[in-house]
């Protein structure tokens, strides 16, 4: 797990760097069945302290489940969860320092905003008045001042998630969990709400572990990303692990578009290409695979020309000007390969349908996943 | 081609707004009909709690007097069963009306064997003839060497009140949001709690309405509780007693009395419920 952004707050006992690695949510081969469903499948997860944390997966590949057995709100059938070094599968979730932005905001409705935002405090003793400073402070944050009287009905969406932000956060919990908190928000709106709730969690210093099936949305708020595929995790890296260098098929073809194309490890920095030719890669990428495995390239990182180490030729099937790139589909003998070019000078000229192309990248800009074909019956 | 459209537009609303006050004025006719239908019947009850009768039957206008409302329980045995039916009444749609919350919420809430033999034991009071009902619970009684009276009758009452309170609670609560009882919980409040802060007061509207149809209901039932009632007389056996050997008119106070208060209790709930619609509807 990469290095912990050091947010351990001021005045923090000498051992605090000791107490910073000691990650905010660990799962231990966590396994959850409903019924015949495995909905997470012996998953073990380390969540640093302080950390944006994003869980991202197609829909139906268990986060929302992850993030209830952390909540407290489903048990785990098997495995054990720990909230730093507190275990604390078995307990209810009013016993757990960690608080739940629902997808469906679920507030209180015969409640106003203020007391929404104070039920917590309420819970937990703070009387009359003493909530009062807590709860503005609060709603300050979020941006919701002189809305303290109103019920939720009376409220947009994008104001009802705000409150259910703060009625979360004014908690101070050591984590706060976000179930696809922007998912029933306009575009506009959910993209400004990604940079807020960003910014928020850089201000507060509370770990976020946040569920989206967004991949734009995960990169551009989480510090980690988990990706998820039916109850287990894929890969868990930082976005631009993620993205440069996927593991696996699923995590390439999930954030962003690549080219995959067949082929077989020849040695320690070479790949044969089943249909093509042979291809350097960086040695790390192949992480001691061997035999059959996929080279991947993403469009934007191939170049016209020979001008890179890696050369493939082919002839344009289809050619589409963006604006800002054209997206060229290039036939080659080891299938179709996606090619954006960057409309870097004006008035440059794209390549005409049927007209030869040779491609080029580096292999540094190539990875390696495991073989996506079926095996050979 | 647009001056055509604009000289046509206004001939279009000429016609549609004949059409819509042809329809508006049917409308309020049929409408008026309708409620003529509805209350003249009512409006004879109340009328006739002002005759002034000279013999024992009540039903020809001799002419006005407020004696009967002024000697409402002017009428020997009148006063008793009204005590007794307001009794029952009460305690039995507050035992029902508790208890079918509670199945209610171990219906909605919990998978358990027999879930599904309960749902249907539950309609089955509903969807039983009364006389059925009563006749069954009239043997049970006898069987059990019951002493017949104020038990029975209300044991009889809670029975099939409760199926009422259960569908009745039970729609509210297949409505509700089962993410703001955890919300509840995620924010520190215990099982004990969620259920007092969060639950109850999402459904007490459902719970008053059941009370105070489990209240309708028992206050003038006559099959199940004839059956049931030994020598004990509650209001409608009072009624259906009086009324073969001549009504009195103060039958008809009661009845006015029952309606104005019923009306009244209507009333202000439809203006409670627009009043919190226009702030609602205000707050934007
Ligand atoms: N309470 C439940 N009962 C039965 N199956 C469930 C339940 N909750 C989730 N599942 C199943 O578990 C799987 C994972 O669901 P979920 O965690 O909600 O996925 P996600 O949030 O990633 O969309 C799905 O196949 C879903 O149908
Ligand atoms: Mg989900």
């Amino acid at each position: 797990m990469s290095a912990v952004r050091d947010q351990s707050p001021a005045g923090a006992p000498p051992d605090a760097a000791a107490a910073a690695a000691i990650p905010d949510v660990r799962l231990v081969d966590v396994t959850k069945r409903f019924d015949d469903v495995v909905a997470v499948d012996s998953l073990s997860l380390e969540i640093p302290r302080g950390s944006f944390f994003a869980l991202l997966g197609p829909s139906g590949c268990g986060k929302t489940t992850t993030l209830r057995m952390i909540g407290g709100f489903e048990e785990p059938t098997e495995g054990a969860i720990f909230l730093g070094d507190r275990p604390v599968t078995g307990l209810p979730p009013y016993r757990r320092d960690v608080n739940t932005v629902f997808q469906s905001y679920a507030l209180f409705p015969h409640l106003n905003v203020r007391d929404n935002v104070a039920f917590g405090l309420r819970r937990k003793g703070v009387k009359g008045k003493d909530a009062v400073g807590p709860v503005k402070e609060m709603l300050h944050i979020v941006g919701l001042e002189g809305l303290e009287g109103r019920k939720p009905r009376q409220l947009s969406g994008g104001q009802q998630q705000r409150v259910a932000l703060a009625r979360a956060l004014v908690n101070s919990p050591r984590v706060l969990l976000l179930d696809e908190p922007l998912g029933a928000l306009d575009l506009k709106l959910r993209k400004q709400m990604q940079l807020e709730l960003k910014a928020i969690q850089h201000d507060i210093e509370i770990t976020f572990v946040h569920v989206t099936h967004d991949q734009e949305e995960a990169m551009t708020m989480a510090d980690q990303i988990a990706v998820m595929n039916g109850g287990r995790i894929e890969q868990l890296g930082t976005p631009t692990e993620l993205y440069e260098t996927p593991n696996t098929a699923f995590v390439a073809g999930f954030l962003g578009v690549s080219n995959l194309i067949p082929g077989m490890v020849a040695s320690e920095g070479t790949v044969q290409l089943r249909r093509g030719p042979l291809v350097h890669v960086s040695p790390e990428v192949i992480r001691g695979r061997s035999g059959d495995v996929a080279v991947g390239i993403r469009p934007e990182k191939i170049e016209l020309g020979d001008g890179q180490q890696n050369v493939l030729s082919g002839r344009v099937v289809e050619s589409a000007y963006v604006g800002v790139a054209t997206q060229y589909i290039v036939e080659t003998p080891c299938g179709r390969i996606t090619v954006y070019v960057q409309n870097a000078r004006a008035g440059s000229e794209a390549a005409p349908v049927g007209s030869a192309l040779t491609l080029s990248w580096s292999p540094e800009a190539t990875f390696v996943v495991d073989s996506t074909e079926e095996e050979p019956a | 081609m647009s001056a055509v459209a604009v000289r046509a537009r206004p001939r279009r609303n000429a016609a549609a707004s004949i059409w819509a006050g042809v329809r508006y004025h049917v409308l309020t006719v049929y409408s008026a009909l309708f409620f003529l239908y509805l209350l003249l019947p009512i409006a004879v009850v109340i009328l006739f709690s002002f005759n002034h009768p000279t013999g024992k039957f009540n039903y020809t206008w001799q002419g006005f007097t407020w004696d009967n409302w002024r000697y409402w329980n002017g009428v020997p045995g009148l006063q008793s069963a009204i005590t007794l039916s307001l009794e029952i009444a009460i305690l039995a749609s507050i035992v029902a009306t508790v208890l079918g919350t509670l199945i209610a919420l171990a219906l909605v809430r919990y998978g358990f064997r027999g879930r599904g033999a309960t749902n249907i034991l539950i309609f089955l009071p509903l969807s039983t003839p009364e006389i059925v009902l009563g006749a069954s619970l009239l043997t049970l009684f006898l069987n059990l060497n019951v002493v017949f009276g104020f038990w029975t009758i209300l044991i009889a009452h809670i029975m099939f009140c409760i199926s009422f309170a259960v569908v009745t609670v039970k729609a509210r609560l297949v409505g509700f949001d089962r993410h703001l009882e955890e919300a509840a919980m995620d924010l520190g409040a215990n099982e004990w709690v969620t259920f007092q802060r969060v639950t109850l007061p999402l459904i007490a509207p459902a719970i008053l309405s059941a009370l105070l149809l489990c209240f309708a209901i028992s206050v003038d039932d006559f099959v199940v509780t004839y059956f049931n009632s030994g020598s004990s007389i509650t209001f409608p056996l009072f009624v259906w007693g009086a009324a073969r050997i001549g009504a009195p008119p103060q039958v008809n106070v009661i009845g006015t009395a029952i309606f104005t208060i019923a009306t009244i209790a209507m009333v202000t709930n439809v203006l409670i419920q627009n009043r919190r619609a226009r702030t609602a509807a205000a707050a934007f």
